[in-house]
């Protein structure tokens, strides 16, 4: 393992405390149990929390501030955080208007949110995150993963929570956001989970994983390595029958957002490269790529690879994008 | 039982689970994403860690602070699961004598069913439940029966050991192997290995008082 380490029990709060003196105009770091917040505490608003393990980084943290967050529970690495954390927060930014829980759908984080949930005094719901289309869904599995299709969640709702909405509003259009938005991901490396020391999976140089995790879990099947637009038409082709699955099928013309996600270790020259390569497969099918973005959002360490992630997009869900946000890693319109 | 066991199955659990190291890992990369040890490595750590807060605690009380501090410090699935574990557990023995093992049978039973509850999960899903569900069962109905001590504890640590195994030839259905379908077959479950380990540590240690 070759990374930027004093000791590896002390990487989580070393990098947390850099993330806070860099952003401290924005945000506020407390310790013990670890919760981030916005540096000057809004009024009036539903607060929204969001958190998870670390290692995704920019998400969630990075999108602490104005038209997002309220504040953030970083886990371990890979390992959702702990009731504790998510207690101390809400304590620290609920304004009387409720706290609204953005999770994304793991087993663990579930867990820790449902009990901080039910130990928590004041009004709370939850908006679970599922937009990982490699995982067939079933009422008898844990169904599928949030990944990068938080973001845009997170982004909606923390438009809506800025106009003074109430929480049942927050979380319905949060659902909303969650269902119209699926993603698929591909990964040519593994990552190295720092304590661990060594890579979370064996890949071949001729080989990718496809429908990968944000974890380095494997995906729907290991695969022999192609050129780019093969790979993007496999994993467009997955995102659209997902949707011709559910009860909005896309007509021709609808808008879409489309997201290029990087998962830490695949340059931006070959993001826009694939975005170039999902837009014409999109394209072709008669959607509108109205919004984008490309980048390295919710990253899996220094895993190669990258997720596509298509939101369906409406007057409201549209008009909350578009809408003024300032955080760490998303900034436009102020 | 008596606090004094509990510490003391806390220390052995810690050392059990620092030698199981390299089979948690490779069966954690295999089917998960490579975390379990480490965070069984904190939890029981920082158990072993409130060795003198728990000291003059009673049993139910002891096994509270225990489920609190998992909770906070274990994280991930483990961490509220075997929280539950312990309050669950800890309630029971408050509420009953856990003096005798049909007692701590109950009690073990009760924590048992408080994680198929928070894991929404039951036998079968490839999960530490295909462990803890055997062997509460197995304690409930031996200790309803004459059989003597060591008969009970060697065969709870058979329960667990055939349990474990058990989860090699199934699908996951829960948790984060459940993401692989098919290719989770042939792959023990990391959970379901760490809650055999220290079921077997804890039977070990029940037999060596003898």
């Amino acid at each position: 393992m070759k990374k930027f380490v004093n000791k590896v029990d002390d990487m989580l709060v070393e990098s947390l405390s850099g993330f806070a003196a860099a952003h401290r105009d924005l945000v506020a770091l407390h310790l013990d149990p670890n919760y981030l917040t916005r540096a000057q505490k809004p009024q009036n608003k539903v607060a929204l929390i969001s958190g998870g393990g670390s290692g995704h980084e920019p998400l969630h943290a990075g999108f602490i501030g104005y038209g997002m967050l309220d504040a953030a529970c970083p886990g371990h690495v890979f390992t959702s955080p702990s009731p504790d954390q998510m207690l101390a927060a809400a304590e620290a930014v609920d304004m009387g208007k409720g706290v609204l829980f953005i999770v994304k759908n793991y087993a663990g984080d579930v867990m820790n949110f449902e009990m901080a949930s039910e130990m928590l005094a004041g009004e709370n719901a939850t908006v679970l995150t599922s937009d990982d289309v490699a995982v067939i869904n079933s009422t008898y599995t844990t169904g599928r993963r949030g990944v990068a299709g938080t973001v845009i969640v997170e982004k909606c709702v923390g438009s809506l929570a800025e106009t003074g909405a109430d929480l049942a509003t927050c979380k319905a259009l949060g659902d909303k956001v969650n269902q119209r938005t699926g993603s698929m991901g591909v990964a040519l490396t593994s990552c190295t989970v720092p304590a661990a020391g060594r890579a979370t999976f064996d890949i071949g140089d001729n080989e990718l994983e496809m429908g990968v995790g944000i974890h380095g879990e494997p995906g729907r099947r290991r695969e022999a390595m192609r050129e780019a637009d093969a790979i993007v038409g496999d994993m467009v082709a997955a995102i659209l029958q997902d949707f011709e699955r559910s009860d909005h099928k896309p007509a021709k013309g609808q808008e879409i957002l489309l997201l290029v996600n990087g998962f830490g270790g695949t340059p931006l020259m070959e993001l826009y490269l694939l975005f170039n390569s999902a837009a014409k497969v999109l394209e072709g099918h008669g959607l509108i790529i109205s919004r984008s973005l490309v980048g390295n959002y919710v990253t899996s360490l220094e895993m190669a690879g990258a997720s596509i992630t298509v939101c369906l997009l409406d007057d409201e869900i549209k008009r909350h994008w578009d809408s003024p946000v300032h955080t760490p890693a998303l900034r436009w319109g102020r | 039982m008596r606090t004094e066991f509990i510490l003391s199955a806390a220390a052995a659990i810690q050392q059990a689970i620092l030698a199981s190291e390299s089979e948690l890992e490779s069966l954690d990369r295999e089917i998960g994403d490579g975390d379990h040890f480490i965070n069984m490595k904190r939890g029981s750590a920082a158990i072993v860690d409130m060795r003198s807060e728990l000291a003059d605690l009673s049993p139910d009380a002891a096994l509270q602070k225990i489920g609190m501090k998992l909770l906070s410090t274990i994280g991930g699935a483990s961490g509220p699961l075997l929280a539950s574990f312990f309050m669950a557990m800890a309630k029971t023995a408050k509420e009953r004598e856990t003096d005798s093992l049909a007692g701590i049978a109950a009690a073990f039973a009760a924590g048992v069913d408080a994680v198929k509850q928070r894991g929404k999960a039951d036998v079968g899903e490839k999960t530490m439940l295909d462990v803890l569900i055997p062997v509460a069962n197995r304690f409930q109905t031996l200790t309803a029966t004459d059989a003597s001590r060591d008969e009970i504890f060697a065969a709870l640590k058979d329960a667990a050991q055939a349990g474990m195994l058990s989860t090699r030839d199934l699908v996951a259905t829960k948790g984060r192997a459940s993401f692989l379908g098919e290719r989770a077959i042939g792959h023990i479950d990391p959970g379901a290995k760490s809650c055999q380990v220290m079921i077997a540590t804890v039977c070990d240690l029940a037999l060596d008082r003898h």
